[in-house]
């Protein structure tokens, strides 16, 4: 039965290859099922094999299956071979039964999405390469599937490859990621000087000298750091919520992300050889994020960023726990972790499905009553996360605190303080996404201010109106002005040929032949004038009536003016969305403008908020059971109920501490866990749920450590960083090229130089010829002489 | 109709094949694929020049062939036998020694295969839009040339084809490059030119010195001159220099490579193919076969030389090429980032350093051809290179996008793709001989992932806009032509075994000649187990600790570690 | 009074001083070959006068490389010359330097 191990990543290679060949063609749902029917096969192939380890002695669960070998260099040899021992397996039971169930998911979830096959073929690519790197016999495999499932993690953070915002964060991923494999690589050139191999069965047998232990352990975890987000690598994670929520939930949260912890834990004996201090170095690191993590998570409003920074946070406990020598309640937890985080990050993705891709809690609350299903299952994935008995989180994390008690106090304050952040941020999570007053259909802020500015747009409209007015007047009054200059000119020009012709009247002899063609001009001139008088009068009123107009228009456009002010002055005493909410927080009062606030809001009014799919449902219901029961796996009170830790015993060869402590301090530490934890559910549902504290005293922005880190990285690489980068350019084109162009330029200069000596005249050749000769004969006599 | 044309042309050079190995029969197959190309040549040299399908097909032909007996000569080549196979060997100029040596090892057989592969690819693969007749022949003399270099055995006859390879070159940029051609096509010839002059000094030096202290007529016989002593220490260090600094511009090393994003950048598709796929291959081929080979002793001395530069260039050309604003010069400059791995590989010195060198000579060829492949179907589409004007090509061309995304990760080195294990080989084996450089080399394999997928970030991802939208996607005659180059880069990601297979024993034989030669070389090795642990093993220490649990309970658990240890080897023993 | 050979030697040194001064001071490019065919033809005597003195017949085999150099050397610059000649009828040797790029 254990021969069947290489179906366990056959069967979603097998899937990711036949997808490959027909998935387009096959389309939704088919693709969709083929793909889980891929994973489901797996899962039931690890069923088999653990069955037959289950058959054999403890101490004899191993097996190596090899099939063929990879990199055959010298002293090198590397096979492609699969580890088979009680951890590997353990790490492929949850990856694939969590892995199908979160594939039964997506073919509800993706429903509708244009790239609906490439999504299940990179998702059983990923599970392909997830099993690879927990199952493979040596440190060279386990980097095919680490820096594999890398890819898919890349691939599918970058699924909805439009947005930028998509986009750059499936590089941040990929990025970070391969900082930590910096450390993987070094660290197996390491392992390999030191012992010829990089096969883990020789690493488990073999001594290291605790110098090459510890620089290996550093390495290691250096790795860990970038794959399992831990500080200084965690920030690629908040990022890649950018992903669809099935990835977030099955490599974000559940079994990618673990990977680090189970490289850690696989190398155990080489952690018991390195210096304790390097250990320790473990155990700080994940302390440390576990805190600030849990700190960033109590401001984080974004339904899916609470729930990375959460991930980071346990993840930062598994650390912990690895590095005060807990493997079991390592294993023990990131297995209970992946079925409860799975199931928050499946739930909330249900809502953001049922929501019409609403992520901001601010604009959730009670959808109990709408999603049913979901908000049971959430609640239960709650319970567990906070550590409350007796679901599967509190039995997990209870025996990490045991082991951290067990080697310092301090490192169990800060979990405990961890434990108190975490009940409290997921409480205010379920709070404000499940109870309360619905306000999804709340105006968004946006929509308030584009209502507002909409005055503004009108008032803006007057006065370009007003200015329009002003300007024809100014052009009316002009040509008034014109016109009464115009008259003026033809009065003087009548009354000239007035006189003109009264002088010729006088002048000329009344006998005279043109006598009577004067005086009728005489007449004509003498009725023109009249005339000309009346049209300069009338182009005089027309002039003050348009000064008249101008003046109005200038006045219409002041008050424009004052109307925008105005508009300006009440967007600005437009309502304000509140920053921190509660399950209480009063909706926004939109009944003074609800007629101008725009389409979207009107639509939203005619959504309703549903449940989903049962192929998203049935597995949120599958993952609250394991939730519920996961403690199950490693009761704490008699050696028999440590099932888990039985079954991994063999594979840690004794490496695992022994807790000192006795029973009571136990007991005590477990209630003072449980007491914090219910405390902190108790505070949290006083603040948002019945509104007895101003959450904005809570949610300071200084919590958020972790954002803050995240941002000053960024803008170290965008500045400084790509200063640098630039510059290395700007040397390459300078200097370097620039010294080649040098050279090609003194050549060129030279040239020209020597052009010159070329003067074309064979006489002047010739007598160079002839006075290099002289030279030379005098040369010889001179010497001929002087010996 | 090659069997017809060797035998009419082999009385040429003046006598009998005086050795041809056993498994390839009397037929001289390295001439063979050195004379297939030319006669393609003359052949396109009779089609008129508007008959641009015969041309076309003639040089596919041509090329096809001659890549046809390369892989045949791959099938037939004796995997366990690290010395020179297929040898042909005729008398050319008897009073210079000048020979026609042909013969191909473990080393050189690959870059054959590569080459055989990479012509008919470019050839299916690009256009030259113009001037048919001429483009193919100059393209099937480059073929014939970079083979020859590949299998001479003479100094001499390596010089020639190493130096004629740049005239079809030279042209091939400056008659169907882009925008500033003739100055990057001058730049090219020049500097290699440069290169290659330092390098006929050095020939001619050690040939001459060679017979000086031996006694014996000059000749150029690369194996002879290799098994010779007699070379003061300076002379040896002056001369192998004097290759070097040939070798190092055509790779090219830093701070010798600017010469590279411009050739590559302005010259046609099928040029950047060849010139990245082969071309410099010439310079990592000859540093292992001319270098290494002739001069271990100096070699050894300024390995740490070479491993600075190979690192410097890593991380240097990582670095530049992140900011580069044209696409193809982005690809060129990680070119400069991926050659210095494989200079860091080859002068490490050990197996795993060389065997991994020559693999990702190969890988290079493959990942990086492709690349330029790709670039340049995108500029056929776009007419533009520069990132900024491309976006979102994801959204109508998703084939290529995958095509594009696969080779990128090829490039970027993922386990499982072609890139890696070469990669991986080249800094295990920089590790034993030079830690820290390498621990700085392996930055590289971040920054190689920053600047491609950064690149395909700004190129592929997001909106498209304008011309971008309407871009039209591959057509199946061009996926078919660019396919070999996926299954390879696949195939050698999965299963490098059998081109790792051939390349160890000639490997071998380098590195036993440079211990031979090299007072006090040892190559580093592990200590490797004596037997490899097993399930067996596992179990035994299993049992132990649980033992151990169960009587010495309150043990410290380091301690423990410890103690098991001895024991440990002791049952894997038994077991 | 014997002919030696320094007589041999002193002709051929005067023809070659007369085949300098002409080369030197003649613009005529036709007058210049002449002159150099002078020189030529005055190292020519010496070669002869020293082989037979020296018994070695190297000096000759000399005078006939030399021959036919002077003759190649004719050919091409007297073409060269004819063809500035035909251009511009009163050339004169300085006139070539219009053929510097």
């Amino acid at each position: 039965m254990v021969e069947a191990a290489w179906l366990i990543p056959a069967f979603p290679l097998a899937g990711f290859l036949f997808l490959m060949a027909f998935g387009r063609r096959l389309g939704e749902p088919v693709a969709g099922w083929v793909a889980t029917a891929a994973v489901g096969g797996s899962f039931l192939s690890t069923v088999t094999v653990f069955l037959g380890l289950l058959a054999e002695e403890p101490d004899d669960r191993f097996f190596i299956q090899t099939i063929f070998t990879w990199v055959p260099s010298g002293s090198f040899r590397v096979d492609l071979g699969f580890l088979v021992d009680p951890l590997s397996i353990t790490m492929c039971l949850f990856i694939t039964g969590v892995g199908t169930l979160i594939h039964l998911y997506s073919v509800g979830y993706m429903h509708g999405d244009a790239n609906f096959s490439k999504f299940f073929i990179y998702l059983n690519l990923f599970a392909f390469s997830m099993l690879m790197l927990v199952l493979g016999d040596n440190l060279l495999i386990t980097f095919l599937g680490w820096e594999g499932v890398g890819a898919c993690s890349y691939l599918l953070i970058s699924f909805w490859f439009t947005s930028k915002e998509n986009a750059s964060a499936g590089k941040k991923a990929f990025v970070t990621n391969r900082v930590g494999d910096f450390g993987f690589m070094l660290g197996t050139f390491v392992v390999f000087g030191a012992i010829g191999s990089i096969r883990y069965a020789d690493i488990l047998t073999s001594e290291f000298s605790s110098g090459i232990a510890t620089a290996a352990v550093l390495l290691f975890l250096v790795a860990a750091t970038g794959k399992s987000a831990q500080i200084p690598l965690f920030v690629w994670l908040p990022d890649a919520m950018a992903g669809p929520t099935p990835v977030s939930a099955l490599i974000h949260a559940a079994t990618m992300v673990t990977s680090g912890v189970y490289l850690l834990v696989r190398l155990n004996p080489i952690l018991a050889q390195a210096d304790p201090w390097s250990t320790a170095a473990i155990a700080w690191v994940g302390a440390l994020t576990a805190l600030v993590a849990a700190l960033a998570a109590v401001v984080q409003t974004d339904i899916k960023k609470v729930l990375a920074y959460s991930t980071v946070s346990q993840l930062g406990y598994l650390f912990l726990a690895i590095g005060v020598g807990g493997y079991v309640p390592a294993i023990f937890h990131m297995v209970t972790h992946a079925f409860f985080k799975a199931l928050l990050f499946l739930g909330s993705g249900s809502v953001i499905h049922g929501l019409h891709d609403e992520q901001d809690m601010r604009r959730m609350g009670g959808l109990t009553k709408f999603m049913p299903i979901t908000a049971g299952t959430f609640i239960v994935g709650w319970l567990a996360i906070a550590g409350v008995p007796p679901f599967a989180g509190f039995w997990s994390k209870d025996e990490i605190l045991l082991y951290a008690w067990n080697e310092s106090p301090v490192l169990w304050a800060i979990g405990l303080v961890t434990a108190i952040l975490t009940a409290f941020y997921m409480t205010r999570q379920v709070v404000l996404t499940f109870f309360g007053r619905t306000r999804f259909f709340d105006p968004h802020q946006e929509e308030i201010d584009a209502a507002f500015s909409q005055a503004i747009v009108g008032a803006e409209a007057g006065v370009a109106e007003a200015q329009e007015a002003l300007a024809k007047a100014e052009q009316d009054m002009a040509k008034a002005d014109d016109d009464v200059a115009k008259k003026q000119l033809a009065l003087a020009s009548a009354t000239e040929s007035l006189t003109e012709a009264k002088a010729n009247v006088a002048a000329s002899s009344p006998d005279a032949d043109g006598h009577a063609k004067l005086v009728k001009a005489l007449d004509k001139a003498d009725k023109a004038l009249p005339k000309a008088v009346s049209a300069l009068e009338k182009s005089q009123a027309k002039l003050a009536e348009a000064t008249q107009a101008h003046a109005e228009a200038i006045e219409s456009i002041d008050l424009a003016r004052d109307d925008v002010r105005t508009a300006a002055a009440s967007v600005a005493s437009a309502p304000r969305a509140p920053q921190h909410v509660t399950a209480l927080t009063p909706a926004v009062d939109v009944s003074d403008f609800a007629d101008q606030l725009p389409d979207s809001y009107a639509h939203r009014q005619e959504y309703h908020p549903h449940e989903s799919p049962w192929t998203m449902t049935a597995p949120l219901v599958a993952l609250a059971g394991l939730a519920a029961a996961g403690g199950l796996l490693n009761l704490p009170f008699t050696k028999d109920l440590h099932f888990l830790a039985n079954w991994l015993e063999p594979t840690l060869f004794g490496n695992e501490v022994h807790v000192t402590a006795g029973a009571s301090t136990k007991i005590v530490l477990a209630l003072i866990a449980t007491a914090c934890a219910i405390g902190a559910i108790a505070v949290s549902l006083g603040v948002y749920l019945k509104g007895k504290a101003d959450p904005a005293a809570i949610e300071r922005p200084e919590l958020a450590l972790a954002v803050d880190y995240d941002r000053a990285l960024a803008a170290v690489m965008g500045g400084p960083g790509n200063e640098t980068f630039e510059r290395a350019s700007w040397f390459d084109r300078t200097y370097v090229d620039g010294a080649v162009n040098g050279v090609a330029l003194v050549t060129s200069r030279l040239g020209r130089y020597s052009q010159s000596f070329q003067t074309g005249f064979v006489r002047s050749y010739a007598f160079g010829i002839v006075a290099g000769s002289a030279a030379v004969v005098l040369w010889f006599l001179s010497r001929l002489v002087l010996s | 109709m090659i069997s017809a044309v060797v035998p009419a042309i082999t009385p040429l050079f003046g006598a009998e094949a005086s050795e041809v190995t056993e498994a390839f029969g009397d037929f001289p197959i390295l001439l063979a694929l050195i004379l297939v190309p030319l006669f393609t040549a003359v052949v396109l040299m009779l089609i008129p020049a508007h008959r641009v399908a015969e041309l076309r097909q003639t040089a596919l032909v041509g090329s096809t062939i001659a890549g046809a007996m390369s892989v045949y000569l791959m099938i037939k080549f004796d995997g366990a036998d690290g010395h020179f196979q297929a040898v042909s060997r005729y008398t050319w100029v008897a009073d210079l020694g000048l020979e026609w040596h042909l013969g191909v090892d473990g080393i050189s057989l690959f870059l054959l295969v590569l080459g055989g592969l990479l012509f008919p690819v470019a050839i299916l693969a690009c256009d030259p839009h113009h001037d048919h007749k001429p483009y193919y022949i100059w393209l099937m003399i480059l073929m014939a040339g970079s083979t020859g270099a590949f299998v001479a055995l003479d100094l001499l006859l390596f010089f020639l084809f190493f130096e004629v390879v740049l005239v079809p070159m030279y042209f091939l940029i400056s008659g169907w490059g882009h925008g500033n051609r003739i100055y990057a096509a001058t730049k090219f010839f020049l500097y290699t030119m440069f290169g290659g002059a330092l390098m006929l000094v050095g020939i001619a030096s050690l040939a001459v010195l060679t017979a000086r202290s031996t006694g014996e007529p000059i000749t150029f016989d690369v194996e002879v001159l290799a098994g010779a002593e007699g070379l003061s220490t300076t002379a040896q260090r002056l001369i192998f220099l004097a290759f070097a600094g040939a070798f190092a511009v055509k790779v090219p090393l830093f701070p010798l490579h600017t010469w590279l994003p411009d050739a590559h950048t302005e010259a046609p598709t099928a040029g950047s193919v060849i010139l990245a796929g082969v071309m410099l291959k010439l310079g990592t081929y000859g540093f292992i076969r001319f270098g290494i080979y002739l001069f271990p002793q100096a070699a050894s001395d300024f390995a740490p030389l070479f491993i600075t530069l190979g690192v410097i260039g890593i991380v240097y050309g990582a670095v530049v090429a992140t900011m580069q604003k044209d696409l193809k010069r982005l690809v060129a400059y990680s070119s400069i980032a991926h050659l210095g791995f494989i200079i860091l590989g080859i002068f490490s010195l050990n197996s795993q350093g060389l065997q991994g060198g020559v693999l990702q000579m190969v890988n290079h060829g493959i990942s990086t051809g492709a690349l330029f492949i790709l670039v340049g179907w995108i500029y056929e589409r776009r007419h533009t290179r520069e990132i900024a004007a491309l976006s979102g090509l994801q959204k109508p061309a998703p084939i290529m996008a995958a095509f594009f995304t696969l080779v990128m990760l090829s490039s970027v080195g993922l386990p499982g793709l072609n890139g890696f294990v070469g990669e991986y080989l080249i800094l295990l084996g920089g590790y034993k001989a030079a830690q820290w450089w390498t621990v700085v080399a392996v930055t590289g394999v971040i920054l190689a992932a920053l600047y491609l997928l950064w690149a395909y970030q700004r190129v592929f991802h997001g909106e498209a806009e304008g011309d971008n939208a309407t871009m039209p996607d591959l057509k199946v005659s061009e996926m078919l032509a660019i396919a070999p180059l996926m299954v390879l880069i696949v195939f050698m990601g999965v299963y490098p075994k059998p081109v790792l297979e051939r390349i160890e024993p000639s490997v071998d034989v380098l590195i036993e000649h440079v211990a031979l030669h090299v007072d006090g070389f040892v190559e580093p090795e592990p200590d490797a187990p004596a037997e490899p642990a097993g399930a067996e093993q596992l179990k035994a220490a299993a049992a132990l600790a649980a033992e151990e649990a169960e009587h010495g309970g309150e043990d410290d658990h380091s301690d423990e570690g410890d103690d098991s240890e001895p024991t440990n080897n002791e049952t894997g023993e038994e077991g | 009074m014997e002919v030696t050979q320094t007589w041999y030697l002193v002709l051929s040194a005067v023809l070659f001083t007369i085949g300098t001064i002409g080369l030197l001071t003649r613009r005529n490019p036709l007058v210049m070959f002449m002159c150099i065919e002078l020189m030529l033809n005055a190292v020519n005597i010496s070669f002869v006068s020293f082989s037979k003195a020296l018994n070695d017949i190297a000096g000759q085999t000399a005078v006939f490389f030399v021959l036919v150099v002077a003759a190649a050397e004719v050919v091409v610059g007297l073409s060269i010359v004819v063809a500035l000649l035909r251009r511009r009828p009163t050339a004169t040797a300085d006139d070539l330097v219009q053929l510097k790029g």
